[in-house]
């Protein structure tokens, strides 16, 4: 019988959590990295019992976990005790240096700011090789690591996109999502805050800015090319030119790639949120978490409600079954939801508020898997044979 | 080439890294500075690289402090000499986290 892991990042460390196919009962091994914040792991989707992790603290800076057997024990890759030690460390799994000179970006006050590698964000392992895996990092640049993450290179065309006029939101200038186009495997899209979305066809060597379309009130010219606060982007393996986007504010969709986006909040009660996701089996069904503003970052009237989209947009519904209705004031943050694949698609969120939850019927009941977590920064799940 | 074996004190969250307990001796080259014992610490528990200093630059994390002798010795030139009791050994060179604060 088919089974889930559900891997949890928080601020306080990580925690794995288990449960059989029916999704109701769950075991919770964690904290790993107890004290460490983890912004993201994700497993191979080639090796399941690969999973990378990212660790960080303010402390001790950037560090990188993988395991070999399914999150059960860790290792730094390269990070092994070296006996000789006379010898060269070879432990660089952490060292995420910048390609030639990076330069400057633009900081808050307009000013040129030195680029400074600060955390990784998000880790995307690749669809065609388990060693292979792609890191988002804050200050925004992309990193490919092609031995199970022992050493990273930077891909730096995609600071060729006038990356000296990117500026920071105010949570950091991260690159916090990775599509790999699983039809095209020179394809891949990412997405900055608060740079835009950016693509490549030529597998990382060149790219260029997707965002025709996004419209922001942060912007004085309303054809400006980046500089748009892109939260998250999302698409279904089956039709990976249809890309699914929460913007700052509004929810978008494009169909061709991201040449062009049309706005699709429809009668969404705000279309301010971070995360958005797409149904594993029907490629127009589509989730968001609206929550009330830029300004307060908790969800519209106390009530915790996920709003599901069957037409690809526009027309959306809000799913409250067994969510908090009444004096709740959380978050969803952009990698804390996600989907299974088991035939009734199961569909995960996270809160700041310590929460997971999970919904084994495409988000018509929801129950919780566990209540006290630490803040959840990222939630990913595992379809496991 | 002469050595020293020093003692070196770790915060919590580096000795889980390295799975070691709160002290570990080292022998590191004379002469004994900051930057030797970090770079035979680094050398023999590689998993620490980044963590302590810049892999780049070297230069010491924001949030982390040389202690040794009751001293800071964190803003020093990391080539500077250490105390003769660190040398010796009777005291540790402490690598420690900066306050929290709040």
């Amino acid at each position: 019988m088919s089974s889930v892991r559900v891997l949890v990042g928080t601020a306080k460390g990580a925690f794995i959590l288990t449960s059989d196919g029916k999704r109701e009962k769950w075991d919770i091994a964690g904290p790993f990295f107890a004290g460490w914040t983890v912004y993201h792991m994700k497993g191979s989707p080639l090796d399941p019992n690969r999973i990378y992790a990212s660790q960080c603290s303010d402390w001790f800076g950037q560090v990188i976990q993988r395991s070999s057997d399914g999150g059960r024990t860790w290792e730094q890759p390269g990070g092994e005790p070296a006996p000789d030690f006379t010898g060269q460390p070879p432990g660089v799994s952490n060292k995420f240096v910048y390609e030639g000179n990076p330069g400057t970006h633009m900081w808050y006050d307009g000013t040129p700011h030195p680029w400074e590698f600060k955390r990784v964000w998000h880790l995307e392992p690749s669809l065609t090789d388990p060693d292979t895996v792609y890191a988002g990092v804050e200050d925004a640049a992309l990193f490919r690591s092609t031995d199970g993450a022992t050493t990273w290179q930077e891909l730096p065309g995609l600071r060729d996109q006038r990356g000296s006029e990117w500026q920071p939101g105010a949570g950091g200038m991260g690159l916090h999502t990775i599509l790999l186009d699983p039809r095209n495997p020179q394809r891949i899209y990412v997405a900055i805050s608060a740079a835009g979305a950016f693509r490549t066809d030529d597998g990382g060597v060149t790219w260029k800015p997707i965002n025709r379309g996004l419209k922001s009130k942060y912007l004085p010219d309303p054809n400006a090319e980046i500089g748009y606060c892109v939260h998250r982007l999302a698409l279904h393996p089956s039709q990976p030119d249809v890309v699914f986007m929460q913007l700052h504010w509004n929810v978008m969709r494009t169909d061709n790639a991201g040449d062009l986006w049309t706005n699709i909040s429809g009668n969404l009660p705000t279309d301010f949120g971070f995360p958005i996701e797409v149904h594993a089996h029907e490629p127009e069904t589509v989730y968001v978490v609206p929550i009330k503003s830029d300004s307060e970052h908790f969800v519209h009237d106390g009530k915790l409600r996920v709003f599901r989209s069957r037409t690809g947009g526009n027309e959306w519904e809000p799913l409250t079954n067994g969510l908090p209705q009444k004096d709740c004031y959380v978050n969803v943050l952009r990698d804390a939801m996600a989907t299974d694949t088991l035939d009734s698609c199961g569909i995960y969120l996270g809160t700041t508020g310590g929460q997971v939850y999970v919904s084994p019927d495409g988000g018509d009941h929801w129950t919780t898997i566990v209540h006290d977590l630490p803040r959840v920064l990222s939630v990913e799940v595992q379809t496991l044979p | 080439m002469k050595t020293a074996v020093i003692r070196v004190e770790l915060p919590y969250h580096l000795q889980n890294l390295a799975r070691v307990g709160a002290e570990v001796s080292l022998e590191v080259p004379l002469p004994i500075t900051a930057a030797a014992i970090l770079d035979t610490l680094e050398a023999r528990y590689p998993m620490l690289c980044g963590t302590i200093r810049d892999h780049v630059t070297k230069q010491r994390r924001p949030f982390l402090r040389y202690f040794a002798c009751q001293q800071d010795l964190s803003h020093d030139p990391t080539d500077t000499p250490l105390p003769k009791a660190v040398v010796s050994g009777v005291e540790p060179f402490i690598i420690w986290g900066a306050l929290a604060g709040g």
